[in-house]
């Protein structure tokens, strides 16, 4: 062997120089890695948005391909109604540009979305970007409590699942999961609403965010929630959770499933990985060892699970939201869709992407600040 | 000659000693032969006719003459369930089947090719996947026409990135494996390797997502119809039963969301716990 | 059972085994893996417990720490520490003992630290579970742990992952986290499996020396017996789930007493072993040819195999291959070896036109092969004259073959035989020239064994008859006495056939004993090429006479080599 080391394990250097050495060492390299973290999640995010680009130019041209193949003729529905002459249609072809080809007309439409232009809906008369932004907080209120509720629930019970496999509760957890994914969110939703409203009298009356005879929200957010919380307005604000309770709780049940299997899965096999074996040959307390090694390494996967389940939810708000008479985007979008309006069903799909870029980027940033292997690349 | 020869009575026995140890797995293949039976026999087999209204006994709680009750214009639910599994299994198997056939191909070839082609499919399929996929087919279906045929395509489409993904993964964990080169060591072209060698091989896998997504497909169609999208009114289809219950279900009747609930939900129970099934008997691993 | 003689009247040892049982409940039942294991070990003593696959050896350590997995259970006998019996500890008093009186290191060092948490922490972690200590100041002792394991720029490493670091310095890492705590035992796993053969050396001597200074005992779970002989004072010997034989590795290498010590000793290649030494290992006669060297070819013969300047370059900083020559006569044999990273297998690939190279010839036969696209190569005439045998026996059959499908597959797209009596009859010969029976034949991979497998994948290779067969490293993952009989067949199967061999392998000692010609790569270049014989007596390239110095070895008492 080369070279006789500084034996470590030999107390020969006074307390305080190594103290200072340590101090130093921690100060230095710690800065150092931490100012590489940040820099490293800057570039993600940057590389990040650079590469979602395509994803939204790609979700732009389908909408506007949408629009063009769709049945029937745009000029049509923005003539001032069934009795329009020929004349009168012609003219706004040539004012909606319908005449020019189809790239020039790409072109335009990208030149619209760009300045924020998503045209108007026929049913409510008003400029759609106005319509998304007034029941976009709705449509997000509800699939974040879901989202919450769906976590709070399923990362414990995978957990617990994980930790006695093939016991009762495993079974248990598996029983849930297995019946959650099989029933459709609108069967479910209408069941719980059975349940509540019409045999127990628990849930209020099935129909929008608030009670009808309650006292009008103030519109600051756009959150009831948080609203009526900023407000100090409980009465409001415990009667605004009461009708968000059963929406919420429908699609949480949707959605357990994927998350709590995940947990499961993943914080059995980190459990049974080599270094958790390392962590427990080294004598580590056992619940240092499950929260600090197994399941932080167990959550990076559901992390990105969360992500998906998001967007899923977005989808799934189209049923919950027909089943509750929730006054969100999907509702919104639909309805149009049913009444030919194509527009906000454009206008939707164009935001539905844009939220699911943003989640993606959001997922992307905490993954790289979990695993530091990710952040390397 | 031989592989068949000598392969088939021990995978008949295999599969009978999973099935008796595992009795979820024996009964869910029931359930999905059961389905396939009332799907195909349902015209034969239902008590009264599933279109032909008669006011006089609308909104009828279940009874003996009516054992699933009847709905707002007194038809048989009993019967409009079981007319509506033919509908229903034959847009989510052909749906599961398109997009199967393309996304197995597709990924298999990206698997094995890897480079560039194989990254851009790759994050096409990432895209697509993180979308919000109902909305997905929501718009196609809005798009391409209210009319079946473009519920399966619809359904297909946002099946089909599942399909190459998983493909894509199980091709490329074996292209560099001894016998892919060993195959072409002996003659095989790339072609030849992907057609009847990787694919072959990643069949039982593909088998198991198949059965899993026979169920959300089966979900799929009747949130589609549940929104007023694909099928019409008067056809029996399990999503539009719950959506013309819905406006009774604050009145207590129950019946009407309740049965063509639960045939949606055994269905796809069925089809996940066979999926779950087929996992273990397909493994060869665990045969002795 | 010879255990080992307690010393006489004093305190009891260290550590001592008494009839272990530990039994595994599977899916077939409950399979007993330690059939009543007995052994001492003293403070300060090194013991090296060597054994092929399945013989118990890490069961017997995890019993000992009690890691066993979840299916595992202790079924009889004691386990005492310091004359104290842990064998029903509860979980909170092996805590205490963990990391504080006896540590582990294992195999495949990356995969034992935590991904996500960094070096200077974990092991922080490691001094923290058994000492009340501020972060703060556990970390200064990490950092003296670190220097003490020699880990260049420890300052800096502190802060490292895992994946910033290589395999050897992950295994030190591990070796600082199991030394924090001053534990009186230190029980390796297979320490070394899996790092290159010079990385293996240093790991081993920085172990010895940790080891020897702080007066603390190890057990060095290993199936390499030379390793276990040049670092183990005592060895202890398992088979089948039992201990048997024991004794100083001084001694039990040159007198072992047990049948299965000394089929194990003949069956490892060592720098002096022959051909011949492997048949009896087989239990085969020695083959009749093996005295005559062969005839020399005339002069003037053209090489079947010839490289002319081959690269291969995959767009990476370095060239995989860069710039490598030699030739292969017919019916020569010729190693390949180097260490992870060095080529020999992108080498190998291109050789089997699997792969294309960037520039320089290939020629077969005189024949301009490396021209012709690896994707067009399966319509080639040249097709069949190379065949390959692949590494790992268990993923070079296809898991839907079945033995005879795997065999017939060459024979039916190269030879065109259809089924039939005739493709039967080529199949069976083929099997029966690698000692299968046809009963073999119709079984799939998971029900053969590694041996079994490894012959299927030899019978397919040579069932088209190939004038050139290239072995990617057929042995590497078969237990000692199984590769014995593998490395027979291969050498019986050359001579008759008249088959050349290229031979690509990291392990030295099996290529002197297969090649008549050597050519050592590094980093994609050829450093040293020549006969085996010249190269292995007197290397003359630095690196390597470095990696023969790094192979361990033990000297086999000579009347074993010489009688058998």
């Amino acid at each position: 062997m080369s070279g006789a080391p500084p034996d470590g394990a030999s107390p020969g250097t006074p307390e305080e120089a190594a103290a200072a050495a340590a101090e130093e060492v921690v100060r230095g390299t710690g800065g150092t890695h931490h100012t590489g973290v940040l820099s490293g999640i800057g570039r993600r995010i940057g590389r990040r948005l650079l590469s979602s680009l395509p994803a939204i130019l790609g979700v732009v041209v389908l909408t506007f391909l949408l629009m063009r193949v769709l049945p029937g003729d745009p000029a049509v529905f923005f003539a001032s109604g069934p009795s329009a002459g020929q004349e009168e249609i012609e003219a706004l072809r040539r004012d909606l540009g319908l005449d020019k080809p189809i790239p020039v007309q790409l072109l335009r439409y990208l030149g619209d979305v760009a300045t924020g232009n998503l045209g108007r809906s026929l049913t409510t008369g008003q400029p759609v970007v106005t319509d998304l932004r007034q029941r976009l907080p709705a449509s997000l209120e509800l699939t974040l409590c879901a989202l919450l509720i769906a976590l709070s629930l399923a990362v414990p019970l995978g957990i617990l699942a994980a930790l006695r496999p093939g016991s009762p509760v495993d079974h248990a957890v598996r029983f849930v999961c297995t019946l959650g994914v099989c029933v459709p969110t609108f069967v479910s939703g209408l069941l719980l609403i059975y349940v509540f409203y019409y045999l127990l009298g628990w849930a209020p009356d099935p129909t929008g965010r608030i009670d009808i005879f309650a006292a009008t929200p103030p519109d600051i957010t756009g959150f009831l929630l948080v609203d009526f919380a900023i407000t100090g307005n409980w009465e409001g604000w415990w009667s605004a959770a009461m009708q968000l309770l059963l929406p919420a709780c429908t699609m949480a049940l949707f959605v357990l499933a994927p998350l709590a299997r995940m947990t499961r899965a993943s914080m059995l096999a980190v459990l049974g990985s080599d270094f958790v074996r390392t962590a427990r040959s080294v004598g580590l307390p056992r619940w240092r060892v499950v929260v600090v090694y197994a399941l932080r390494n167990a959550l990076l996967p559901v992390l990105t699970i969360a992500g998906i389940v998001f967007s899923t939810m977005l989808g799934a708000n189209v049923l919950v939201e027909k089943v509750f008479s929730w006054p969100g985007v999907a509702s919104y979008a639909l309805d149009a869709l049913l009444s030919s309006d194509y527009a906000p069903v454009q206008g939707f799909v164009l935001l539905m992407a844009s939220i699911f870029v943003l989640v993606n980027l959001l997922v992307d940033i905490l993954y790289g600040i979990a695993d530091p292997r990710v952040s390397m690349e | 000659m031989s592989a068949t020869a000598y392969g088939t009575p021990s995978t008949l026995r295999h599969v009978g000693w999973v099935l008796r140890g595992n009795p979820l797995t024996a009964l869910a293949a029931a359930g999905a032969a059961l389905l396939l039976f009332v799907g195909v026999a349902a015209p034969w087999l239902v008590p009264y006719d599933p279109i032909a209204s008669d006011v006089a006994i609308a909104l009828q709680p279940p009874s003996a003459a009516h054992w699933f009750g009847t709905d707002q214009l007194g038809r048989d639910i009993l019967s409009r369930i079981m007319m509506a599994t033919r509908l229903d299994l034959a847009i989510a198997a052909s749906a599961v089947g398109i997009s199967f056939l393309a996304g197995a191909v597709i990924g298999a070839v990206c698997g094995y090719r890897g480079g560039r082609l194989d990254r851009t499919v790759g994050r096409v399929v990432d895209v697509l996947m993180a979308f919000p996929l109902f909305v997905l087919a929501m718009a196609m279906v809005a798009a391409l026409g209210n009319r079946v045929e473009n519920i399966v395509i619809a359904t297909a489409v946002i099946n089909l990135p599942f399909y190459i993904r998983f493909a894509r993964a199980e091709v490329n964990v074996r292209r560099n494996a001894g016998w892919v080169e060993a195959a072409r060591a002996a003659g095989d072209s790339h072609l030849s390797v992907v057609l009847r060698f990787l694919l072959p091989n990643i069949l039982p896998a593909m088998a198991v997502q198949i059965s899993l997504n026979l169920g959300w497909a089966i979900l799929n169609a009747a949130g589609l119809s549940f929104i007023g999208l694909g099928v019409t009114a008067p056809t029996p289809e399990w999503g539009i039963m719950v959506a013309e219950g819905a406006r009774f279900i604050t009145s207590g009747k129950w019946w009407l969301v309740a049965f063509p609930g639960l045939a949606l939900m055994l269905s796809v129970l069925c089809f996940n716990l066979l999926g779950d099934g087929l996992r273990d008997i397909l493994d060869p691993r665990m045969r002795t | 059972m010879t255990g080992m003689p307690p010393r006489a009247g004093s305190a009891p040892p260290l550590l001592r085994i008494e009839d272990l049982r530990v039994a595994f409940s599977t899916r077939n039942g409950v399979v007993e893996a330690l059939h009543g294991v007995s052994l001492d070990l003293a403070a300060g003593r090194t013991l090296g417990l060597v054994g092929e696959s399945g013989s118990g050896k890490s069961v017997t350590a995890y019993a000992v720490t009690r890691l066993l997995d979840r299916a595992g259970r202790v079924t009889g006998g004691r386990v005492l520490w310091q004359g104290r019996d842990i064998t029903r500890a509860g979980e909170g008093e092996l805590r205490a003992l963990r990391g504080a009186a006896m540590s582990m290191i294992f195999q495949n060092p990356r995969a034992a630290l935590n991904p996500i948490r960094s070096v200077g922490a974990q092991i922080a972690d490691a001094i923290r579970a058994h000492r009340d200590m501020p972060m703060r100041e556990a970390r200064v002792r990490a950092l003296d742990l670190l220097r003490a394991v020699l880990i260049r720029d420890p300052e800096h490493r502190l802060e490292s992952y895992p994946h910033e670091l290589s395999g050897g310095m992950c295994q030190r890492v591990m070796i600082a986290m199991a030394i924090a705590c001053e534990p009186e035992l230190l029980i390796a796993d297979e320490p070394t499996t899996g790092l290159d053969v010079t990385t293996q050396k240093t790991v081993m001597d920085l172990l010895a020396r940790i080891t020897a200074e702080r007066g603390m005992a190890m057990i060095l779970i290993t199936h390499d017996l030379g390793l276990a002989a040049q670092y183990c004072g005592d060895i202890a010997v398992m088979e089948k789930g039992l201990l048997v034989e024991q004794g100083p590795s001084a001694t039990l290498f040159r007198a072992p007493h047990h049948p299965y010590t000394r089929r194990l000793i003949a069956a490892s290649p060592t720098p002096r072993s022959t051909i011949a030494d492997l048949a009896r290992a087989a239990g085969e006669p020695p083959p009749p040819a093996v005295a005559a060297p062969r005839p020399p070819l005339p002069a003037g013969t053209p090489p079947l195999l010839e490289l002319q300047h081959v690269v291969k370059d995959f767009g990476g900083p370095a060239r995989a291959v860069d710039d490598v020559s030699f030739r292969i006569a017919p019916g020569g044999s010729l190693g390949l070896v180097g260490e992870s990273g060095s080529g020999k297998s992108t080498l190998s690939r291109i050789i089997c036109r699997l792969l294309d190279r960037t520039s320089g010839e290939v020629l077969f036969d005189g024949e301009n092969i490396g021209g012709i696209p690896a994707r067009d190569f399966h319509r080639s005439p040249f097709r069949r004259e190379i065949q390959i045998v692949f590494q790992d026996p268990n993923d070079s059959l296809n898991p839907r073959f079945s033995a005879f499908d795997s065999i017939a597959h060459p024979l039916r797209r190269l030879e065109g035989l259809r089924d039939g009596a005739a493709l039967r009859e080529r199949v069976v010969a083929a099997a029966a020239r690698c000692g299968l029976s046809a009963d073999l034949l119709g079984r799939f991979p998971h029900q053969l064994s590694g041996g079994q497998k490894a012959r299927v994948g030899i019978a397919r290779a040579i069932a088209v008859r190939p004038r050139l067969l290239v072995l990617d490293e057929p042995t590497a993952a078969l237990d000692v006495s199984v590769q014995a009989t593998v490395l027979y067949l291969l050498d019986r199967l050359r001579r008759e056939d008249g088959m050349a061999f290229l031979f690509v392998s990291h392990d030295l000692n099996v290529v002197r004993l297969m090649c008549e010609q050597t050519v050592v790569l590094r980093a994609g270049r050829v450093v040293e090429a020549g006969p085996s014989e010249a190269l292995f007596e007197s290397p003359r390239d630095p690196y390597t006479r470095a990696l023969l110095a790094a192979i361990p070895h033990f000297d086999p008492a000579p009347e074993l080599q010489a009688a058998g």
